[in-house]
């Protein structure tokens, strides 16, 4: 019962953190007290959240490394912009939140598919070689949308590979990216799909496929040995944290009118896993509030700019040696059990079970 | 005609990436983790050599020890500060941290010696090039370095690991490690002397990559690291000689898709043979089968 309580409060306020950041930012918005580059920052920070909540699935609940994350966002971003161009350009459709919604819902099918296709033969593989395998399709991802050249023309597209000689209005340009997109995405739809992948997550780990999903990454053998299909439940979560990932693509490409394939190189993939990394393995309100927080910090910070990747890499080790090494670890656990026990002091009935201070 | 002269530019590619998978196959075969870093510490290294020609002055060979000391310390200190303490840890954890190392490196070069690419200077392994078929094929002093170096570094490497008590030890220590300590190995010095000729390894490759591609930017040892890595995958990781075909084999067909099919394309080809022989041989060309025991 008590573990239940506990869970229930704990989504309760993972949800609760974001509506209230949402109706906060819209009060701020409202009363004109951001600004411009704040402002600006509103959908990728959506973005983010999206990719570090989906990332974890895999990272944390699923416990692969995944190193290509970056790619299906990239699936998602340009399928994106091609359907919301097409709509626009083809079919003359003019209402912006239905193209939106098609575009995102386009993104995130096609990177779900790209999942299910990278993760047949990357679920084979385990640990480091799944690591390496995942960067490679990454890169490969990245290199395939560089050669890509999409045009529409009259109701119909045409696509091609390494010929820019296209007849009509150009959607992709290979190397220079996708041009003139129409920026469609909005704050409030940022919003509701860190509503959506908060919800699809939370509930997934909360669920038997999720137990599953824990189960297969705590003693893989153990739970193939009680009859937990392994490849279907790692495949689960890769998939999905791929269509999460290819939603926020959509949003994140639709809102700048320009967008290359380069903005999607291994190093974002790397940025979401220190989100993941610093919000706890595993821990879904911790990857929201990093993303959030690390993506505001350099705005806010500018003269910092130039030594976030040097702080970024020395947190990340910093992190996995405090978590990680036996030593460290004993040292924080005591620092905080009596850190508890001043507290304990001063309020002797303010907790009552709790462990016991070393 | 102009396919040989592809296959010799491979050849020398290849053996750069054979020198850095080395690094990458003894690490992983001793410590059994992916040292994420190893890429960068031979940008550390080319940026020495650099520093050794531009600044201080030193005679060619002075600059690739200087290199070399330089890297095999720094590999040596990134390994008692970063890995050892992660000993017992997951290899997810070892893995981030790697890539944690990887990043502080690059970004501390950014913070050194600054964004803007450096030409790396070329007369650095000034050896004249000669050409064959009346002219026709071209194989330059560096092709001819690099590929010599290849050789003689695999053959050291392979001596020291068969014959000296040394090499023995790295041996057992990657067989079994528990026995290994149990007969008197100290694992800890093993693996930083793994970690230490890894490193003076790398440093050769960053003089030979950046003396064949001479732009030297902090982002440099990346790219060429992962490729070496999948190199070693692709020759099967922990095997010497697998290191090598699977260096060799890489980088003539990288050229070779480069030249033949398309520039952009070269590295998604590459990247798309290792995923090829990952699925069909696991273990890679010449990687042993290991059974997994519960």
């Amino acid at each position: 019962m008590n573990a239940k309580k506990k869970r229930l409060i704990y989504n309760l306020s993972t949800y609760a953190i974001v509506v209230i950041a949402f109706a906060w930012c819209q009060f701020l918005l409202n009363n004109g007290g951001m600004t411009r580059s704040l402002k600006g920052q509103l959908v990728p920070i959506c973005c983010w959240v999206i990719m570090a909540v989906s990332l974890n699935l895999v990272v944390g609940i699923s416990g692969e490394l995944s190193l290509g994350h970056a790619g299906f966002m990239s699936v998602g971003a340009f399928t994106g912009i091609i359907l919301s161009g097409w709509l626009q350009n083809g079919m003359g459709m003019a209402d912006e939140t239905l193209r939106l919604v098609i575009a995102i819902a386009g993104g995130g099918l096609l990177a779900g598919i790209a999942g299910v296709m990278i993760g047949i033969p990357v679920l084979r593989l385990r640990g480091d070689y799944l690591a390496i395998v995942t960067l490679a399709f990454g890169e490969i991802i990245r290199n395939v949308m560089n050669c890509l050249y999409v045009s529409v023309e009259g109701r119909g597209l045409h696509i091609d590979f390494l010929n820019p000689s296209l007849p009509g209005k150009l959607l992709l340009n290979g190397p220079n990216g996708a041009v003139s997109v129409s920026k469609i995405s909005t704050f409030t739809a940022g919003f509701i799909l860190v509503m959506l992948s908060l919800f699809v997550v939370l509930n997934l780990t909360n669920s038997r496929s999720g137990r599953a999903i824990m189960a297969v990454r705590d003693a893989r053998i153990a739970a193939e040995s009680v009859g937990i299909n392994t490849t279907k439940y790692r495949m689960m979560a890769f998939v999905i944290s791929a269509v999460l990932a290819g939603m926020a693509g959509a949003l994140y490409g639709l809102n700048y009118s320009t967008l290359v394939a380069g903005k999607f190189k291994f190093d974002q993939s790397i940025n979401v896993l220190v989100f993941v990394v610093l919000g706890g393995i595993g821990n879904t309100m911790g990857a929201v509030v990093a993303a959030a927080a690390l993506t505001i910090l350099p705005e806010l910070l500018r003269e910092f700019s130039t030594y976030r990747m040097l702080v970024y890499a020395i947190v990340l080790i910093v992190v996995m040696l405090a978590t990680n090494n036996p030593l460290l670890k004993q040292w924080f656990s005591n620092m905080t059990n009596r850190a508890r026990g001043l507290v304990r002091r001063d309020k002797p009935a303010a907790d009552g079970e709790g462990g016991n201070p070393a | 005609m102009a396919f040989l002269s592809s296959l010799v530019n491979g050849l020398s590619l290849g053996s750069i990436y054979a020198i850095i998978a080395l690094g990458y196959t003894m690490v992983y075969g001793i410590a059994k983790m992916l040292n994420f870093a190893h890429g960068d510490v031979i940008m550390v290294g080319a940026y020495i050599a650099f520093c050794g020609a531009q600044y201080w002055g030193l005679p060619p060979v002075m600059c690739v020890l200087t290199a070399m000391l330089v890297c095999t310390v720094l590999g040596v200190t990134i390994e008692r500060l970063a890995y050892r303490p992660l000993r017992q840890a997951t290899s997810l954890a070892v893995l981030i941290t790697a890539i944690g190392m990887s990043y502080l490196l690059q970004n501390l070069a950014l913070q050194i010696w600054g964004a803007n690419p450096k030409s790396f200077p070329v007369d650095l392994v000034a050896l004249p090039g000669f050409t064959l078929f009346g002219g026709q094929l071209r194989i330059s002093g560096v092709t001819l370095v690099t590929v010599l170096a290849n050789i003689v570094i695999m053959a050291a490497l392979t001596f020291f690991t068969s014959r000296t008590k040394l090499g023995k030890a790295m041996r057992c220590v990657s067989e079994d490690r528990g026995a290994a300590e149990l007969m008197g190995i100290s694992v800890n010095r093993t693996i930083s002397l793994t970690f230490a000729i890894g490193s003076a390894l790398a440093a050769i490759a960053g003089v030979l990559l950046c003396s064949a591609y001479p732009t030297l930017q902090p982002t440099t040892g990346s790219m060429p690291g992962i490729k070496a890595f999948t190199a070693a995958v692709f020759g099967g990781i922990g095997s010497i000689p697998g290191a090598m075909v699977g260096g060799l084999l890489l980088g003539i067909i990288e050229i070779l898709s480069r030249a033949y099919i398309s520039t952009e394309l070269a590295d998604a080809i590459v990247f798309a043979v290792l995923i090829v022989v990952l699925l069909v041989k696991p273990t890679g060309l010449l990687g042993k089968q290991v059974r997994e025991k519960v």
